[in-house]
C-alpha cells in the first residue's frame, strides 16, 4: 500500500519534495500544492474532538458498568452500540440540518456575547467550521470509545474493587483505582478514536466549511482536513499533478496514522514496564 | 371417494405439466420474435448528465430489451481516463479532452449531448428571486472585494430594492467539478483581476468563502446560511427552489436563466463549433458569447456536456460489429428522441444546428474502416 501511494504521488514528491509538507498554498490552476494547512486542520480538529469526547465517554462507560442496574445498563449499551453503527454520511447530514442551525442560532451567539473579548471566540459565525467539526467528531467518537471503555471496566477483577472497598475506600477512590488499573485500555480507546477522527472524511467535509487556510481566524471559522480534501477533490481531478498531490496527501495521512499508533505502542509498552516493575516488587 | 381424489390429483398433475411445457416452449411470451443476442454497452464519466443518461438507458431498454447499457457516474476526469485507457465503450465529460490528452487518444469524436448552465443563487431574508448581477460584480463578490449586500455596486444594479447591511457569505464548490470550471471560465472571461489572481479550472484557489461538496451541498449550505451567495447547476436551482439571480449579457440585458435563454446562447455559439473529429479543447460557449453584443436573449454562463467515443471502434478490446452498431444506434437515439426527455428533468435540449453537427459526427464512426450509420 505504501509503495502504491508512493508511486502515485511520485510526481508531486518529485516536484515539491519536503516543500509539500510546509507549503501553505493549494492552487490547482497554477499547479502549486502545499499541505500544511490540511495537516494542522486534521490534527487540531481531531485533538479537540478527543478532548471533548474523552470525559463524556469515560463517564458513560463508568455509569454503564458501575452505577446502573444490569438490565438498564444492557438496554443503554444496546443503544450506544447502535449509534456506533450509523454511517458517517448520516452524521454529516444530521450535522448540516440539526447541529449547525442549533449551534449557529443558540450556542455560538451565546458564547460570543459572553466571551467575545477573547480572540478565539470572535469573528463571523457561519455555523459550520472548526469547532463544529470537532463537536460532530466527538459525537461520532463517543459511542465507540465508551463501548470499548465499558468492556475494559467490566474486565477489572472484582477482587481489586472488593479489596479497595474493604480498605475503606470511598466510591470515588474505588473508581480511581479502577481507572489506573484500566489505563492501558483507556489509552487504547483514545488512540482508536483518534485514528477514526483523523481518517474521517465524509462527515467532516460536510460541516467544516472546506476553507484552505493556515489557521482559522477563530473557533467559528472554516478550515480543512486531509481526509476531507481527498473526499472532495479526488473524483473530478483531471490534471496529473493535482491527482498526484492528492495521493501525496493520502500518503501523509497514512504516515500520520502510523505515527499515532506507534506513539500508542510506546505508551503502552512504557506502562507495561511500570506495571511489570510493580509486580516484581 | 378414493377414485375421485385420484382423478383430481391426476387432473392437477396434467394441468401443471401442460402449463410448464407451454412456458418452456414459449419463454417469456416471445413467441414471434427470433431470440436476440444480448448486447451490453459500458459507459462512465461525468456526474452532471447522469440523471439524464440514466433516464435514456431505461427508456432505450424498453424499446430494445436485448441491449443492456451500463453507465457509471465516476466523474469527468475518471471518464476521460477510462476513454484514454479504452476501458469503456463511451465516456461522458463536462470538459472536452485537452490537446495533450488527444495525443494519447487520437481519433476521438466529441458529441455534445446536453447543455448545462450555472446560476448564481442567494439567500437574503425577505428578498425575492431575480436580483440583477453583472459578471464584474459577481467576480468582485467572489474575490472578497464586495463584502456587504448593500454595496453601491449591487444597489446600482437593483434600484428600488432595499438590500440589508449584512456581510456576504460566499459559498463555492469544495470538490473538483465541471460546474466550477464553467463558473470560473465566466469570471475569468469577464474580469481581468479574476483571471490573474484565481484563473479557471475544475478546482481553484478560492480567495474567500466556504466550500461545500456537490451541487446539492452548495444548495443546502446556501439554504441554511442567511446572507449567502453561491452557484449551482441550473437543474439544481430549479429543483431546490432557491432564489436565483439574473445575469447581464453582452447585449446589455439582464437575463433570467431558463431553458429558452440557455438554448439561445448555444445557438449563437454553435455557429463557430469545430467538426466532431477536430479538437474541441478550445470550445467554450462562455468565451464565444461573453463579448457578443448580438447575442440577444442569451444566458451567458452556459456549457456543453459531451459523450466522447473513438472514431474507429475496433481500437476497443472485445469490440465486434454488432456491439458497434448498437452503440451508434444508441448515440443516434440520444441526440434525437432522447432530447425529448431533457426538459422534464430540467436539462436543456440541443438546438437543431447542434443536432445536425452531431449527425455528421455519428456518421463518421466506423468499424474496421466501414461506416456504420448511413
Amino acid at each position: 500500500m505504501f509503495y502504491e501511494l508512493y508511486l502515485g504521488s511520485w510526481l508531486s514528491i518529485n516536484k515539491f519534495g519536503l516543500g509539500f509538507i510546509i507549503g501553505s498554498v493549494w492552487d490547482p490552476v497554477k499547479g502549486i500544492f502545499g499541505a500544511l494547512p490540511l495537516i494542522l486542520g486534521t490534527l487540531f480538529t481531531s485533538a479537540i474532538a478527543i478532548l471533548i469526547s474523552f470525559p463524556i465517554s469515560l463517564g458513560i462507560a463508568l455509569a454503564l458498568s458501575e452505577y446502573m442496574p444490569k438490565q438498564l445498563s444492557n438496554l443503554f449499551f444496546f443503544f450506544v452500540e447502535l449509534l456506533a453503527a450509523i454511517p458517517s454520511v448520516i452524521y454529516g447530514l444530521w450535522g448540516i440540518y440539526v447541529l449547525i442551525p442549533f449551534l449557529r442560532e443558540v450556542i455560538y451567539p451565546f458564547i460570543q456575547s459572553n466571551f467575545g473579548f477573547i480572540p478565539l471566540f470572535s469573528g463571523p459565525i457561519y455555523g459550520g467550521g472548526f469547532l463544529t467539526t470537532s463537536i460532530l467528531l466527538a459525537i461520532m467518537l463517543i459511542p465507540i470509545m465508551s463501548t470499548i471503555m465499558r468492556e475494559i471496566f467490566i474486565l477489572v477483577p472484582s477482587a481489586l474493587k472488593e479489596a479497595a472497598i474493604s480498605l475503606g475506600a470511598t466510591k470515588w477512590e474505588v473508581i480511581s483505582v479502577m481507572i489506573s488499573y484500566a489505563r492501558l485500555g483507556i489509552i487504547g480507546a483514545i488512540m482508536l478514536g483518534l485514528g477514526r477522527a483523523i481518517g474521517e472524511a465524509m462527515a467532516v467535509s460536510m460541516v467544516i466549511g472546506n476553507k484552505f487556510q493556515l489557521f482559522p481566524s477563530s473557533l467559528f471559522d472554516a478550515w480543512y482536513t486531509m481526509a476531507a480534501i481527498l473526499a472532495n477533490e479526488f473524483i473530478e481531478a483531471i490534471n496529473p499533478l493535482h491527482i498526484s498531490a492528492l495521493i501525496n496527501v493520502g500518503l501523509l495521512l497514512l504516515v500520520i496514522n502510523l505515527i499515532v499508533s506507534i506513539i500508542a505502542k510506546i505508551i503502552v509498552r512504557y506502562h507495561l514496564r511500570i506495571i511489570g516493575g510493580i509486580m516484581r516488587e | 371417494m378414493k377414485g375421485r381424489s385420484i382423478a383430481i390429483i391426476a387432473i392437477i398433475i396434467i394441468a401443471v405439466i401442460s402449463i410448464a411445457t407451454w412456458y418452456s416452449l414459449n419463454p417469456a411470451g416471445t413467441t414471434q420474435e427470433t431470440p436476440q443476442k444480448e448486447i451490453s454497452l459500458n459507459g462512465a464519466g461525468a456526474t452532471f448528465p447522469f440523471p439524464l443518461i440514466d433516464k435514456w438507458i431505461s427508456e432505450y431498454n424498453k424499446i430494445y430489451p436485448n441491449i443492456k447499457i451500463n453507465y457509471q457516474p465516476i466523474g469527468s476526469g475518471g471518464g476521460q481516463r477510462a476513454h484514454i485507457e479504452k476501458t469503456v465503450h463511451f465516456a461522458a465529460s463536462d470538459a472536452p479532452l485537452s490537446d495533450e490528452q488527444l495525443k494519447n487518444a487520437t481519433n476521438t469524436l466529441h458529441i455534445p449531448i446536453t447543455i448545462g448552465a450555472v446560476v448564481p443563487v442567494y439567500n437574503i431574508p425577505n428578498i425575492p428571486k431575480g436580483l440583477n448581477f453583472t459578471g464584474e460584480v459577481l467576480a468582485k463578490i467572489f474575490l472578497g472585494e464586495i463584502k456587504k449586500w448593500n454595496d453601491p455596486a449591487i444597489l446600482a444594479l437593483n434600484p428600488g430594492i432595499s438590500l440589508p447591511d449584512a456581510d456576504i457569505t460566499v459559498v463555492h464548490r469544495a470538490d473538483s467539478s465541471g460546474t466550477t470550471y464553467v463558473w470560473t471560465n465566466y469570471l475569468s472571461a469577464i474580469s481581468r483581476e479574476w483571471k490573474e489572481r484565481v484563473g479557471m479550472g475544475v478546482a481553484v484557489n478560492w480567495p474567500v468563502g466556504l466550500g461545500a461538496k456537490g451541487n446539492d451541498g452548495v444548495a443546502a449550505l446556501v439554504q441554511q446560511t442567511p446572507y449567502s451567495i453561491g452557484y449551482v447547476e441550473f437543474t439544481y436551482a430549479m429543483k431546490t427552489g432557491l432564489c436565483y439571480g439574473k445575469v447581464k449579457n453582452a447585449a446589455g440585458e439582464f437575463i433570467e436563466p431558463s431553458i429558452d435563454s440557455i438554448m439561445k446562447a448555444v445557438e449563437y455559439a454553435a455557429i463557430t463549433l469545430p467538426k466532431g473529429y477536430e479538437s474541441w479543447s478550445k470550445v467554450s460557449i462562455v468565451n464565444s458569447i461573453v463579448n457578443n453584443t448580438q447575442a440577444k436573449g442569451a444566458y451567458p454562463i452556459t456549457s456543453f456536456s459531451y459523450i466522447i467515443v473513438y472514431r474507429e471502434l475496433n481500437v476497443l478490446p472485445g469490440m465486434d460489429r454488432v456491439t458497434a452498431k448498437a452503440l451508434v444506434d444508441f448515440l443516434w437515439w440520444c441526440i434525437h428522441e432522447g432530447q425529448n426527455y431533457s426538459a422534464g428533468l430540467y436539462y436543456v435540449p440541443l438546438p437543431s444546428n447542434v443536432v445536425k453537427l452531431n449527425e455528421e459526427t455519428i456518421k463518421m464512426i466506423t468499424f474496421n474502416g466501414q461506416i456504420i450509420k448511413t
